[in-house]
Protein backbone atom coordinates (compact mmCIF):
# COMPACT_ATOMS: atom_id res chain seq x y z
CA UNK A 1 0.00 0.00 0.00
CA UNK A 2 3.01 2.25 0.50
CA UNK A 3 6.56 2.26 -0.75
CA UNK A 4 7.94 3.54 2.52
CA UNK A 5 8.62 0.89 5.14
CA UNK A 6 8.81 2.35 8.60
CA UNK A 7 9.37 0.71 11.95
CA UNK A 8 6.09 0.96 13.87
CA UNK A 9 5.92 0.03 17.53
CA UNK A 10 2.78 -0.16 19.62
CA UNK A 11 3.40 0.37 23.34
CA UNK A 12 0.87 -1.34 25.55
CA UNK A 13 1.09 -0.17 29.14
CA UNK A 14 -2.34 -0.78 30.60
CA UNK A 15 -4.32 -3.71 31.96
CA UNK A 16 -6.79 -5.19 29.46
CA UNK A 17 -10.20 -4.37 30.94
CA UNK A 18 -10.00 -1.37 33.30
CA UNK A 19 -9.99 0.97 30.31
CA UNK A 20 -10.54 0.53 26.57
CA UNK A 21 -6.96 1.43 25.59
CA UNK A 22 -5.78 -2.18 25.20
CA UNK A 23 -8.68 -3.23 22.99
CA UNK A 24 -8.59 -0.12 20.82
CA UNK A 25 -4.81 -0.47 20.52
CA UNK A 26 -5.31 -3.97 19.17
CA UNK A 27 -7.79 -2.59 16.64
CA UNK A 28 -5.11 -0.22 15.35
CA UNK A 29 -2.63 -3.10 15.10
CA UNK A 30 -5.07 -5.19 13.06
CA UNK A 31 -5.86 -2.34 10.65
CA UNK A 32 -2.21 -1.30 10.50
CA UNK A 33 -1.13 -4.80 9.51
CA UNK A 34 -2.58 -4.17 6.04
CA UNK A 35 -0.02 -1.41 5.44
CA UNK A 36 2.99 -3.75 5.23
CA UNK A 37 5.16 -1.85 7.68
CA UNK A 38 7.75 -3.30 10.07
CA UNK A 39 5.50 -3.77 13.09
CA UNK A 40 6.26 -4.74 16.66
CA UNK A 41 4.36 -4.60 19.93
CA UNK A 42 5.75 -3.96 23.40
CA UNK A 43 4.04 -4.94 26.62
CA UNK A 44 5.18 -2.92 29.62
CA UNK A 45 3.90 -2.14 33.11
CA UNK A 46 0.31 -3.43 33.56
CA UNK A 47 0.26 -4.04 29.79
CA UNK A 48 1.78 -7.47 30.45
CA UNK A 49 -1.60 -8.52 31.87
CA UNK A 50 -3.02 -8.26 28.34
CA UNK A 51 -1.21 -11.50 27.44
CA UNK A 52 -2.06 -13.54 30.54
CA UNK A 53 -3.65 -16.86 29.61
CA UNK A 54 -7.00 -18.08 30.85
CA UNK A 55 -8.70 -14.70 30.87
CA UNK A 56 -12.34 -14.94 31.93
CA UNK A 57 -14.42 -11.78 31.66
CA UNK A 58 -17.82 -13.34 32.38
CA UNK A 59 -17.94 -11.70 35.81
CA UNK A 60 -17.53 -8.19 34.42
CA UNK A 61 -19.72 -8.68 31.33
CA UNK A 62 -17.07 -7.43 28.92
CA UNK A 63 -15.87 -9.00 25.71
CA UNK A 64 -12.86 -11.25 26.24
CA UNK A 65 -10.67 -10.09 23.39
CA UNK A 66 -7.58 -12.03 24.40
CA UNK A 67 -8.04 -14.71 21.66
CA UNK A 68 -7.39 -11.92 19.14
CA UNK A 69 -3.72 -11.84 20.16
CA UNK A 70 -3.44 -15.40 18.86
CA UNK A 71 -4.46 -14.18 15.39
CA UNK A 72 -1.61 -11.65 15.20
CA UNK A 73 0.76 -14.22 13.67
CA UNK A 74 -1.62 -14.62 10.72
CA UNK A 75 -1.43 -10.85 10.22
CA UNK A 76 2.39 -11.04 10.07
CA UNK A 77 2.65 -9.32 13.44
CA UNK A 78 5.31 -11.56 14.90
CA UNK A 79 7.41 -9.43 17.25
CA UNK A 80 5.81 -9.11 20.67
CA UNK A 81 8.33 -7.79 23.18
CA UNK A 82 7.46 -8.42 26.83
CA UNK A 83 9.45 -6.57 29.45
CA UNK A 84 11.03 -8.92 31.95
CA UNK A 85 10.97 -6.48 34.86
CA UNK A 86 7.28 -5.72 34.38
CA UNK A 87 6.47 -9.42 34.58
CA UNK A 88 8.65 -9.91 37.66
CA UNK A 89 7.21 -6.89 39.46
CA UNK A 90 3.79 -8.50 39.10
CA UNK A 91 4.83 -11.98 40.13
CA UNK A 92 4.37 -13.30 36.60
CA UNK A 93 6.55 -15.49 34.40
CA UNK A 94 6.38 -16.45 30.71
CA UNK A 95 4.46 -19.55 31.83
CA UNK A 96 1.55 -17.31 32.81
CA UNK A 97 1.24 -15.87 29.29
CA UNK A 98 -0.65 -17.24 26.31
CA UNK A 99 1.58 -19.21 23.94
CA UNK A 100 1.67 -16.99 20.85
CA UNK A 101 3.31 -18.29 17.71
CA UNK A 102 3.73 -17.60 14.02
CA UNK A 103 4.83 -19.62 11.01
CA UNK A 104 8.12 -18.35 9.59
CA UNK A 105 7.84 -18.31 5.82
CA UNK A 106 11.62 -17.82 5.54
CA UNK A 107 12.26 -20.99 7.51
CA UNK A 108 10.01 -23.58 5.85
CA UNK A 109 6.99 -22.33 7.83
CA UNK A 110 8.50 -23.46 11.11
CA UNK A 111 6.35 -22.52 14.10
CA UNK A 112 8.13 -19.94 16.24
CA UNK A 113 7.35 -17.99 19.39
CA UNK A 114 6.12 -14.45 18.85
CA UNK A 115 6.79 -13.43 22.44
CA UNK A 116 10.31 -12.17 23.07
CA UNK A 117 11.32 -11.57 26.66
CA UNK A 118 13.51 -8.48 26.90
CA UNK A 119 14.95 -6.40 29.71
CA UNK A 120 14.00 -2.81 30.44
CA UNK A 121 17.34 -1.66 29.03
CA UNK A 122 16.83 -3.70 25.85
CA UNK A 123 13.32 -2.38 25.27
CA UNK A 124 14.67 1.16 25.58
CA UNK A 125 17.15 0.43 22.79
CA UNK A 126 14.43 -1.17 20.64
CA UNK A 127 12.19 1.86 21.15
CA UNK A 128 15.05 4.08 20.11
CA UNK A 129 15.24 2.29 16.74
CA UNK A 130 11.59 2.98 15.86
CA UNK A 131 10.26 5.52 13.38
CA UNK A 132 6.76 5.65 14.87
CA UNK A 133 5.77 4.86 18.46
CA UNK A 134 2.09 4.55 19.29
CA UNK A 135 1.51 4.74 23.01
CA UNK A 136 -1.63 3.17 24.44
CA UNK B 1 8.89 19.60 9.73
CA UNK B 2 5.82 17.63 8.72
CA UNK B 3 3.92 16.63 11.85
CA UNK B 4 0.95 14.40 12.51
CA UNK B 5 -0.88 14.57 15.83
CA UNK B 6 -2.86 11.91 17.66
CA UNK B 7 -5.25 12.96 20.43
CA UNK B 8 -6.33 10.15 22.73
CA UNK B 9 -8.35 11.93 25.41
CA UNK B 10 -11.61 13.86 25.51
CA UNK B 11 -11.98 17.59 26.18
CA UNK B 12 -12.10 19.12 29.69
CA UNK B 13 -11.64 15.77 31.50
CA UNK B 14 -7.99 15.66 30.47
CA UNK B 15 -5.37 18.19 29.41
CA UNK B 16 -4.16 16.08 26.47
CA UNK B 17 -6.30 17.88 23.90
CA UNK B 18 -5.33 21.32 25.28
CA UNK B 19 -1.68 20.34 24.98
CA UNK B 20 -2.24 18.99 21.48
CA UNK B 21 -3.97 22.22 20.46
CA UNK B 22 -1.21 24.42 21.92
CA UNK B 23 1.40 22.24 20.23
CA UNK B 24 -0.38 22.43 16.88
CA UNK B 25 -0.75 26.19 17.14
CA UNK B 26 2.89 26.69 18.10
CA UNK B 27 4.10 24.37 15.34
CA UNK B 28 1.99 26.17 12.71
CA UNK B 29 3.12 29.58 14.00
CA UNK B 30 6.72 28.39 13.64
CA UNK B 31 6.07 27.49 10.00
CA UNK B 32 5.74 23.72 10.38
CA UNK B 33 3.13 21.61 8.66
CA UNK B 34 0.44 19.58 10.44
CA UNK B 35 -0.64 16.99 7.89
CA UNK B 36 -3.37 15.47 10.08
CA UNK B 37 -4.84 15.50 13.57
CA UNK B 38 -6.30 12.10 14.40
CA UNK B 39 -8.75 11.77 17.28
CA UNK B 40 -8.90 8.35 18.90
CA UNK B 41 -10.29 6.75 22.08
CA UNK B 42 -12.27 9.42 24.02
CA UNK B 43 -10.45 11.95 21.86
CA UNK B 44 -13.35 11.60 19.41
CA UNK B 45 -15.38 13.71 21.85
CA UNK B 46 -13.36 16.70 20.65
CA UNK B 47 -15.44 16.50 17.48
CA UNK B 48 -19.04 16.88 18.71
CA UNK B 49 -20.88 20.11 18.01
CA UNK B 50 -23.17 19.51 20.99
CA UNK B 51 -20.47 20.65 23.41
CA UNK B 52 -21.63 23.70 25.37
CA UNK B 53 -19.05 24.78 27.95
CA UNK B 54 -19.64 27.72 30.33
CA UNK B 55 -19.06 31.07 28.60
CA UNK B 56 -16.06 31.98 30.73
CA UNK B 57 -14.18 28.83 29.70
CA UNK B 58 -12.39 27.92 26.48
CA UNK B 59 -14.51 26.17 23.83
CA UNK B 60 -12.23 23.30 22.95
CA UNK B 61 -14.33 22.00 20.05
CA UNK B 62 -14.78 25.41 18.40
CA UNK B 63 -11.12 26.13 18.93
CA UNK B 64 -10.16 23.04 16.89
CA UNK B 65 -12.71 23.97 14.20
CA UNK B 66 -11.31 27.50 13.97
CA UNK B 67 -7.68 26.37 13.86
CA UNK B 68 -8.68 23.82 11.24
CA UNK B 69 -10.38 26.44 9.11
CA UNK B 70 -7.53 28.90 9.43
CA UNK B 71 -4.85 26.37 8.43
CA UNK B 72 -6.92 23.95 6.37
CA UNK B 73 -6.20 21.14 8.85
CA UNK B 74 -7.33 17.56 8.30
CA UNK B 75 -9.20 16.84 11.55
CA UNK B 76 -10.08 13.14 11.51
CA UNK B 77 -12.28 11.33 14.02
CA UNK B 78 -11.88 7.54 14.13
CA UNK B 79 -15.09 5.89 12.96
CA UNK B 80 -14.91 2.83 15.23
CA UNK B 81 -14.16 4.90 18.33
CA UNK B 82 -16.82 7.44 17.29
CA UNK B 83 -19.53 4.83 16.84
CA UNK B 84 -18.95 3.57 20.39
CA UNK B 85 -19.18 7.08 21.77
CA UNK B 86 -21.99 8.58 19.73
CA UNK B 87 -20.16 10.89 17.35
CA UNK B 88 -22.08 10.78 14.07
CA UNK B 89 -21.92 12.54 10.71
CA UNK B 90 -24.62 12.59 8.04
CA UNK B 91 -23.46 9.34 6.46
CA UNK B 92 -23.13 7.48 9.75
CA UNK B 93 -26.53 8.79 10.82
CA UNK B 94 -28.17 7.27 7.78
CA UNK B 95 -26.12 4.07 7.82
CA UNK B 96 -26.93 3.35 11.45
CA UNK B 97 -30.50 4.66 11.49
CA UNK B 98 -29.79 7.44 13.99
CA UNK B 99 -31.99 10.49 14.46
CA UNK B 100 -29.28 13.16 14.36
CA UNK B 101 -25.74 13.95 13.43
CA UNK B 102 -23.32 15.90 15.62
CA UNK B 103 -19.94 16.10 13.90
CA UNK B 104 -18.41 19.54 14.49
CA UNK B 105 -17.40 21.90 11.68
CA UNK B 106 -14.15 21.01 9.98
CA UNK B 107 -14.00 17.45 11.36
CA UNK B 108 -14.50 14.33 9.28
CA UNK B 109 -15.08 10.71 10.29
CA UNK B 110 -12.78 8.11 8.77
CA UNK B 111 -10.97 4.87 9.50
CA UNK B 112 -7.90 3.85 11.45
CA UNK B 113 -6.00 3.56 8.19
CA UNK B 114 -5.79 7.36 8.31
CA UNK B 115 -3.77 7.09 11.52
CA UNK B 116 -1.35 4.54 10.06
CA UNK B 117 -1.03 6.63 6.91
CA UNK B 118 -0.26 9.67 9.08
CA UNK B 119 2.52 7.66 10.74
CA UNK B 120 3.95 6.74 7.36
CA UNK B 121 3.66 10.13 5.67
CA UNK B 122 4.65 12.47 8.51
CA UNK B 123 8.15 13.01 9.77
CA UNK B 124 6.95 12.99 13.38
CA UNK B 125 3.78 11.55 14.87
CA UNK B 126 3.15 13.18 18.23
CA UNK B 127 0.76 11.38 20.58
CA UNK B 128 -1.14 13.29 23.27
CA UNK B 129 -2.76 11.12 25.89
CA UNK B 130 -2.66 9.77 29.38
Amino acid sequence: MSETIKKFMYLNRRAPYGTIYAWESLEVVLIGAAFDQDVSLAFLDDGVYQLVKGQDTSGVDMKNFSPTYQALGDYDVTKLYVEKESLEERGLTLEDLMPLTYEDEDDDWAEKDSIRLVSRAEIADIMDEQDVLFSF
Amino acid sequence: MKFAIQVNEGPYQHQATDSAYQFAKAALDAGHEIMRVFFYHDGVNNGTNLTTPPQDDRNIVNRWSELGKEHNLDLVVCVAAAQRRGIVDEGEMQRNGKSAQNIADGFRISGLGQLIEAGIQSERLVVFGD
